[in-house]
């Protein structure tokens, strides 16, 4: 498995869980915070970018709409080193 | 039996709060009811001559030595069995008490060898003791007639001898086993003067019997009848330091005890907090290893894993890291490098490895082996109650009616509790156990559990939301709990969920494998049985959903209300000695010490100001993040201390490709290990009993580790992580980890109040401990939960995606055994092996048969990670279906066939489910040769390293 497959896949597990919510909003929520607050940016960044240059394949609509929801606190920002 | 030091007082003490005058010897006393005349008079400060009574377990009364005289009363008393009296009037000594005692002495002593002075007891022995307290003088019967002098000593434990020939056959040793330990291999064989104390009443020797070696008979030994080796061997100590267990998360206390600067044995500590004076076969035995051969003590350094290995000094070796380490993040950014800490490091320890990270590293690349076992716990917890960490103390079990086991395993990987559950079972507390496997604990001598559900591996979320079914649909929920205590929307929606029909026992038992009527009647039981408490271990952690599972397991608690007061709870167990406690320093990638999160700022500040540096805002790499970043080629340094991912970590081939692919490994060790042999830099470890800290045990008790010895590379590891810092450019200034407990109290509210003088003063402490708690807290959550209101979340079963097929159609399962610890490397260096020299795949005679595979042969075993073999154990013990095995050798290759799935929350490795197949070989897989040859190339590499001089001059 790739590295994005795997990424992908832990999204969708992730997403998994927080649908199992009675609100959906608070799902949403969850899941975003979720990978957020785990994720380093180099994951979170490849995530992006599978999103966005590979029409998110694989990845559960439900992953797409929580990122996209809170796209801007979900991008890493700028670092003053390389990251990978 | 321990260096006399502590007072024994001959019998327990009574629990009761009714307070009884006497006199003893003229002196007033009082005491609580049911208190033993003997414990009174010792409490007063009087003595009384006694060999069959010793305070850790039940009056027996048979010795005879004891006796006193209670005015108005006819005859002469046992003082151990006769409780006190209000106003009972009580002589200990007078001349008729006198020549009674000598001629029970006299009796005693007719048949006793008169080797005192090349006795291994000798200085150290109660009969000796007793002869001089009762004056003896002269034995009238002489030592002509029959006796036990000729009998033959038993040799076959390994750390003990039985020398029946100095046995006063007073029982200790059979009660503590009964009493104690809860084995009850050891009985009285015979009877009169043919009575002897036997390993059972089949077995030939100790080793013969079902004796686990846990030393509780030693302990209570009053003579030399059974006696540690080490002693034999090296003469009594004539010191002890108190310190604590560097095994299982039970963190007994122990008392070194030292001739010169050498270990004699290790007694448990009495006055330990978690362990009461009991111990098992690793702690109290198997301690060898710290001054094994393997150790490895001068630092050493190579530029290709192919390089023999080059002594250097310390300076040059931490110089050297350092440099790797620069050079790596100037030429592959500042996250290439990172660093993996060890439950099996104090908390100092792990304290300065994710401070060095965060500081001097500038990222956040931490992580911890819990990472692999616990972090579930920590996740589930803190999301359900606010806190990453059991709820009770180990005493709260004295207080429980109904002890629900889950996914633990407690006789073999928490045995000193174990015995401590087993007291209470036997007293009659209500037993459930959720296992595929049938642990020891379902039935045990006078223990058998209610329900054992045996529930398919993988299916621990569907069996805990039928349980949560049947107690809210047949109204078993307590509802002023939840009402006053919870979030009431939240369980609301949680009612809805688990109400659902899809979710009862009966609609969920083709995934579980357990029959509905079980679990309904188990529910019934945990939830209106009294006192319920949870204990849970890796059989709930290790899965893809072992967050949820943990999440589940509160949920049931919260629910039935049973949390925030003894006798219940949530206690997850904990499998190394400071899991708990590596964790609460901050070791993962996204928590400061304390469980708070680098995003936070006003945290983040806090340390920014301690550590006056700007830190990362954004969390780090986890290991397997870092591995998959290795093979990626972008992660390419890795400090490790006391851990070894090349053993512990799931799909073995996946974790050395990844080693394979960094520049610079710094392995801090005692022993080469197996991802030493990956490494650039080896800087020498101590051994638990070369330096000072702390380890944090699984009820979140903070207890002292000593140095007993001068570390055997020249420092204790805290040293070298502020060296390692040093030379990166961050000036660390600690001179002792008392400093350290210091900051870390000082940047982290629930360690407030910790320093190492109040854990002196109180022996241990269990955080928080703080303002609000100044001599810590036993049991959370008692007034309210952590995080105000406890708050239930819905736990919906996903099956794990490793199932089985047609070519993979058994499940695999690992776990421990009791003489083995984690990956081996201490436990493989003792005389442990004795008990466990390779590991085993446990196969249920139907699959075995079908596969024509018998006892003790050779099998393969495939996943779609790897295969590797195993000898087979055909046993009942496992249902069709599933195989089991151990993880303790590294040549087994158990993490050759687990794979990359992980807990959805916190990537913990699914150990406890892999699909396999498993069928007859005759030779060793292709991994285990390539492990072999690569395994040898090592070590010889090792063999061939050039001492420090002539490295230098080479250089």
């Amino acid at each position: 498995m790739n590295r994005v497959d795997n990424l992908v896949r832990m999204a969708n597990q992730i997403a998994a869980f927080y649908q199992s919510m009675h609100d959906r909003e608070e799902g949403l929520q969850g899941t975003f915070s979720h990978i957020r607050r785990s994720w380093p940016p180099g994951m979170r960044t490849a995530l992006l970018d599978h999103i966005d240059h590979h029409g998110a394949e694989g990845l559960d609509p439900f992953v797409l709409e929580a990122i996209t929801a809170n796209r801007v606190e979900f991008t890493p920002r700028a670092s003053a080193t390389p990251r990978p | 039996m321990p260096m006399m030091t502590e007072i024994d007082y001959g019998t327990p003490p009574s629990a009761s709060t009714r307070q009884v005058s006497l006199t003893i010897d003229g002196m007033e006393v009082s005491v609580p009811e049911g208190t033993s005349i003997m414990r009174a008079a010792a409490v007063a400060g009087v003595g009384v001559p006694k060999l069959c009574a010793t305070d850790s377990m039940d009056a027996f009364g048979s010795c005879r030595l004891c006796l006193v005289q209670v005015e108005g009363r006819r005859g002469f008393p046992a003082s151990c069995t006769t409780p006190v009296e209000a106003g009972m009037k009580v002589s200990t000594q007078n001349d008729k008490l006198a020549d009674l005692r000598r001629g029970v002495m006299e009796l005693y002593i007719s048949d006793h060898p008169l080797d005192c002075l090349t006795c291994a007891a000798n200085g150290d022995c109660e009969l000796q003791d007793m002869a001089g307290a009762v004056g003896l003088r002269e034995v009238r019967y002489g030592y002509e007639g029959d006796n036990h002098l000729g009998m033959a000593k038993d040799p076959s434990n390994p750390y003990f001898t039985f020398d029946p020939a100095k046995c006063i056959v007073c029982s200790r040793c059979v009660r503590a086993c009964d009493e104690i330990q809860g084995t009850l291999a050891l009985t009285i064989d015979g009877r009169g003067f043919a009575s002897k104390v036997s390993a059972g009443q089949t077995a030939d020797s100790f080793m013969e019997s079902e004796c686990v070696s846990c030393g509780a008979c030693v302990q209570a030994c009053p003579t030399a009848s059974l006696m540690e080796n080490t002693v034999i061997k090296a003469g009594t100590p004539d010191r002890e330091v108190t310190t604590t267990c560097a095994y299982c998360g039970v963190g007994c206390s122990f008392n070194a005890e030292i001739r010169g600067s050498e270990v004699v044995r290790m007694t448990p500590n009495k006055d330990g907090h978690a362990n009461h004076g009991h111990s098992c076969v690793k702690g109290r035995f198997a301690w060898g290893y710290a001054t094994h051969a393997d150790r490895i003590t001068k630092p050493m350094i190579r530029q290709k894993i192919t390089d023999p290995w080059q002594e250097v000094s310390w300076d040059e070796a931490i110089g050297y890291a350092a440099s790797e380490f620069k050079r790596l993040q100037s030429t592959y950014g500042r996250d290439s490098v990172g660093a993996i800490s060890s439950s099996r490091c104090t908390n100092e320890e792990t304290y300065l490895m994710q401070k060095l990270v965060r500081a001097a590293f500038g990222n956040n690349n931490i992580d911890t082996c819990a990472r692999v076992c616990h972090s579930p716990t920590g996740y589930g917890l803190k999301q359900t109650m606010g806190e990453s960490a059991g709820t009770q103390d180990f005493d709260s079990v004295r207080q429980t009616d109904v002890v629900f086991v889950i996914g633990a395993n407690p006789t073999d990987g928490h045995p000193v509790f174990a015995s401590h559950m087993k007291q209470r079972l036997r007293e009659g507390a209500r037993l459930i156990v959720a296992d595929p496997r049938q642990i020891d604990l379902v039935r045990s001598p006078h223990i058998e559990a209610d329900y054992h559900l045996k529930l398919r591996p993988g299916t621990n979320v569907a069996l805990l939301t039928a349980l949560a079914h049947v107690i809210v649909t047949e109204g078993l929920v307590a509802e002023e709990f939840v009402t006053s205590r919870c979030e009431v929307p939240s369980f609301e929606h949680w009612r809805e969920f688990v109400a659902r029909p899809e979710h009862s026992p009966e609609a969920t038992a083709d995934i579980t494998g357990v029959p509905a009527a079980e679990i309904r009647g188990a529910a019934r039981l945990y939830a209106t049985g009294g006192n319920a408490a949870i204990y849970y271990g890796l059989g709930v952690t290790e899965h893809s959903q072992g967050s949820t599972a943990v999440i589940g397991i509160a949920n049931l608690a919260m629910a039935t209300g049973n949390i925030g007061r003894e006798g219940v709870g949530v206690n997850p167990l904990r499998g190394q000695n400071n899991v708990q406690g590596s964790c609460d320093m901050g070791s993962f990638p996204h928590e400061f010490p304390g469980y708070r999160h680098v995003l936070d700022n006003a945290v983040r500040g806090s340390f920014e100001a301690e550590w006056g540096v700007t830190l990362d805002a954004e969390p780090g790499l986890r290991i397997p993040n870092m591995f998959d970043q290795a093979i990626a080629g972008a992660f390419k340094g890795l400090y490790l201390e006391g851990e070894d991912i090349a053993q512990s970590d799931p799909d073995t081939q996946h974790v050395t490709a990844s080693l394979q692919a960094m520049e610079c490994i710094v392995v801090q060790d005692i022993f080469l290990n197996e991802t030493a042999k990956f490494a650039h830099v080896f800087l020498p470890g101590s051994s638990f009993l070369e330096k000072n800290g702390t380890f944090t045990n699984a009820e979140r008790r903070i207890s002292p580790v000593r140095k007993v010895m001068e570390p055997l590379g020249g420092k204790e590891d805290w040293e070298v992580t502020v060296a390692l810092s040093n030379a990166l450019g961050y000036p660390m200034h600690y001179k002792h980890p008392s400093e350290i407990m210091d900051e870390i109290a000082r940047l982290t509210p629930t360690f407030a109040g910790v320093s190492y003088e109040k854990i002196d003063r109180m022996g241990s402490i269990q955080w928080p401990c703080n303002a609000e708690a100044p001599d810590g807290t036993p049991v959370m959550h008692e007034a309210v939960f952590v995080r105000g209101k406890g708050r239930f979340l819905p736990t919906e079963y996903i099956a794990t995606e490793e199932r089985v097929n047609g070519k993979y159609p058994l499940i695999l399962t690992t776990g421990r055994i009791l003489s083995q610890y984690n990956v081996g490397a201490q436990t493989r260096r003792t005389a442990n092996v004795d008990w466990h020299e390779e590991d085993r795949l446990e196969i249920h005679p139907h699959d075995a048969e079908e596969r024509g595979i018998r006892e003790g042969e050779w099998v393969g075993i495939v996943s779609r990670a790897g295969e590797t073999t195993l000898r087979a154990t055909i046993t009942e013990r496992v249902q069709p279906g599933v195989v089991y095995t151990t993880f303790h050798h590294p040549e087994s290759g158990a993490n050759v066939i687990t794979t990359d799935n992980s807990d959805w929350a916190t990537n913990c490795p699914e150990y406890k489910v892999t699909a396999v197949q498993v069928m007859p070989v005759f030779g060793t897989s292709e991994w285990q040769q390539r492990f072999h040859q690569f395994s040898d190339q090592q070590l010889q590499l090792l063999q061939q390293r050039v001492p420090a001089k002539a490295a230098a001059t080479t250089r």
